[in-house]
């Protein structure tokens, strides 16, 4: 231990470091996943089950990262998930009923009799509008440091619907990359739709977030951070400028670069993360609670990080081989 | 009713909801496996049909539990934050390592094992199967360690009203943790079993005669036949280890209200927690004693001993735990007749699943859900047995609770109970119609493939 000095200092940023990078991956996974479930009232009842079919092999997967993100922060803050839970006691129960809706309807919309399909159709998309609407309402309370008053909420619901729009976006690209044909040509057209409402999303939380905080004013405009910080949004304009071009020469014959926007938002959404976790840290409650204070006892905390040391690396490498597994254009599932 | 009481019912909803499907999944994995190594190894199709009918009613199941076990994974944080804050140190690194070694594990090769028949060779095919069924395990394995350190905690110790870990194996292997385990996983092996002879009973009485089924049938009740008598051993070693740590609870089962010896084993009563007594008594004279301590005038404790000076009760609300004992214990005593009687037919004369009568095939459809019926009445026993205590000995119940308003809570336990009305009503449905299909769709019987890929190539779509 004398090799990293203090425990009880780097034992709290570990593991702040080791949940953000769990939510990130959460919110980049589900986020197209959920995403795909909230373009469903646009594609006719083929193009559904095709869309199913490109998420189907990974989802499961994909939400295990929110448990662990959840996790992580219940045995490494679990004054901080008290704290945060009860405060967003309701939200939490939409999305918990969304992510339940959406995931067994996953299974019902195939194995339940045909006429019942078009209710788990449209089941399967309500939960997933519900848990998408209420994370971003989750992170706007969040981002107005969990305060209770008109204003935060009125802030909150906008923040519920550019984080949907967000997460159609990243749909819409996945779809771009699994697809072919018409339902590609669909979710090119729902991707230039969608950036716009992305590119205002980011915006807004961008000029809110100083505008609340002080601390976070003083964080972002002060020399000499504002020069080595300046480059974050300067690169996710050029992101979202290269995004458009790249929207613009799909579909083609080749599918050259159908690729491109699904790997440019992913860059989006760690820009958006990386700036947001930036004007938080050290806060795990905003402006009240320091990872610091809110730290498990470090004996603990060490117990679960010699885990985490080999099981992580596990984890990523039999997820890419579920990834390669599945790659390519996605197909009809089948059990056989 | 205050917020104890609705938090206290909402997190009882959600658990008894939740286990429902691992108890399926954790043991089905198991039946999986088995059957994906009786094709490789016959190369008979009707190991594949059964393989694939039932992983069917595993991805449903595993969905159902994912979704209702996220919902747990936050009523920790809503509900009940003073769990964390107290035995957070302990509790945390049990569950870390079980989303770490057993979540991600199973929900990844999930993917591999629904939809990558034809697309990865066999071994890997086989191999995430595997992997699939040892995460359902160490997954139950690590909550029910953290669960049976509640029950029977040690290897800790408290510093300013908070749990520290002083001994990390003591916590894992601790006094209740190798019977509950044990206990729990029989529990899913038999929940397995007669769903699978139920369900294949189903088909057979529609008329399905096919190999695949009566493959399915057989599976079923002989694995039940097996596992029912060690589960009625295991289920009494755990009793008398629950009788050395937690002698209330038992006192609560047997109905016991004062310490005394030659205790009746009583099989009808109505406790009565207001008059400290029972009513309606009907009872085998001696026979707690007997089973509890092996002699006709052996001592067993008594309800009376765990009441303070101050007339504090610390024993568990009696009536509830008295009769979701009796129904755990009946319902494992038809699945011993059943399953040895279908068994024992089955084996007169080698004629298998036709020597059994229309009645026992019929009393086998019901049986089907017999498994949840036993393990929610088991759990029942040993958790509302297990209060005040949240943790026993360190922190009540009531000491966790969130301060969430009461309409708030009211409010979210009515749509979970809606939903979970709704989604069991569908589960099971949907469980009868595909058993009905796959009569409808299985009969003429197809050739006999010989790899995955000749199959992909025979079979139609779903």
């Amino acid at each position: 231990m004398e090799l990293f000095g203090d425990p009880a200092q780097w034992l709290p940023f570990t593991f702040a470091a080791l949940m953000g990078v769990s939510i990130l991956v959460y919110v980049v996974l589900d986020g197209f996943d959920l995403g795909v479930g909230v373009l469903f009232p646009f594609a006719s009842d083929s193009e559904k089950d095709m869309m199913v079919a490109s998420i189907g092999p990974f989802w499961d997967a994909n939400e295990t990262w929110l448990v662990l993100a959840i996790g992580l922060l219940l045995v490494a803050f679990p004054t901080a998930h008290g704290t945060i839970l009860t405060a967003l006691y309701l939200p939490v129960a939409i999305m918990l009923i969304g992510l339940i809706l959406r995931g067994v309807a996953f299974e019902f919309r195939v194995k339940a009799p045909t006429p019942h399909k078009a209710t788990w159709n449209w089941l399967f998309f309500a939960g997933s509008l519900m848990t998408s609407l209420s994370q971003g309402f989750m992170l706007g309370k969040y981002v107005m440091g969990l305060e209770s008053t008109l204003g935060t909420w009125a802030f909150a619901m906008i923040t519920a619907v550019f984080l949907t729009v967000a997460y159609s976006f990243i749909g819409a690209c996945w779809l771009i990359l699994k697809t072919e044909y018409t339902l590609q040509a669909k979710a090119v057209d729902w991707a230039k739709g969608g950036i716009w409402g992305l590119v205002l999303g980011l915006g807004l939380i961008s000029l809110a977030t100083p505008l609340v905080s002080p601390r976070i004013f003083d964080k972002w405009f002060t020399a000499p951070e504002i020069f080595w910080l300046a480059p974050l949004p300067i690169l996710s304009g050029v992101t979202v400028y290269w995004l458009w071009r790249a929207l613009g020469r799909l579909p083609n014959a080749t599918d050259a670069g159908a690729r491109t926007p699904f790997m440019l938002s992913i860059t989006l959404f760690v820009f958006a993360f990386g700036g947001l976790a930036y004007s938080f840290y050290p806060y795990v409650v905003p402006e009240k609670l320091t990872i610091y204070e809110a730290a498990s006892a470090p004996e603990s905390l060490f117990i679960i990080l010699v885990g985490t040391v080999f099981v992580l690396p596990m984890i990523a490498g039999y997820t890419a081989l579920a990834y390669y597994v599945f790659k390519g254009k996605a197909a009809e599932l089948r059990y056989d | 009713m205050d917020t104890l009481m609705l938090s206290r019912i909402q997190f009882g909803a959600n658990i008894s909801f939740h286990i429902l499907f691992p108890t399926i999944t954790i043991a089905l994995g198991w039946v999986l496996l088995f059957f994906k190594l009786r094709f490789n190894a016959t190369g008979d199709g009707k190991w594949m049909d059964a393989y694939r009918f039932w992983v069917k009613v595993f991805a449903l199941s595993f969905a159902m539990g994912v979704v209702s076990g996220i919902t747990m994974s936050f009523q920790f944080g809503t509900n009940w934050p003073g769990f964390m804050e107290t035995v957070g140190n302990i509790a945390g690194p049990l569950l870390a390592y079980e989303v770490m070694t057993a979540f991600f594990l199973e929900a990844v090769f999930l993917g591999i094992m629904l939809f990558g028949f034809s697309r990865v060779p066999g071994w890997l095919h086989t191999t995430a199967t595997f992997l699939v069924a040892f995460g359902t395990s160490m997954s139950a394995f690590w909550i029910i360690v953290l669960n049976s350190w509640m029950h029977t905690p040690q290897g800790y110790e408290m510093r300013d009203g908070v749990a520290y870990a002083t001994d990390w194996f003591a916590i894992i292997f601790n006094p209740s943790m190798p019977y509950r385990f044990t206990h729990m996983m029989l529990a899913s092996g038999l929940t397995v079993a007669f769903l699978i002879a139920g369900l294949s009973a189903f088909r057979w009485l529609l008329g399905d005669r096919s190999q695949g089924v009566r493959a399915t049938l057989r599976t079923g009740v002989y694995l039940g036949a097996l596992l029912i008598p060690v589960q009625i051993f295991m289920g009494d070693m755990h009793g008398l280890n629950t009788l050395k740590y937690q002698p209330q609870k038992v006192a609560a089962m047997e109905g016991n209200w004062e310490t005394q010896s030659n205790v009746p084993l009583l099989l009808f009563a109505i406790p009565d927690e207001e008059a400290r007594t029972n009513h309606f008594e009907v009872g085998i004279p001696n026979m707690a004693s007997i089973i509890l301590k092996h002699k006709a005038d052996g001592v067993v404790p008594g309800l009376d001993d765990f009441v303070s000076e101050d007339g504090e009760v610390m024993h568990p609300p009696v009536a509830p735990v008295f009769w979701s004992f009796r129904i755990m214990v009946a319902t494992g005593m038809a699945m011993l007749l059943l399953s040895w009687g279908a068994a024992f037919m089955m084996l007169r004369k080698g004629r298998g699943a036709e020597g059994l009568p229309k009645l026992m095939l019929f009393a086998m459809v019901p049986m089907a859900f017999s498994g949840w019926v036993a393990t929610l009445a088991g759990w029942y026993t040993t958790e509302i047995g297990r209060q005040p205590w949240l943790v026993q000995g360190i922190m009540t119940t009531e000491m966790a609770v969130a301060d969430v308003p009461a309409p708030f809570v009211a409010t979210t336990l009515g749509a979970y109970l809606s939903i979970y009305v709704l989604l069991l009503t569908a589960y099971i449905g949907v469980l009868f119609y595909l058993a009905r299909k796959g009569v409808d769709g299985d009969v003429p019987r197809r050739r006999t493939p010989q790899s995955g890929e000749a199959l992909a190539r025979q079979v139609p779509a779903e």
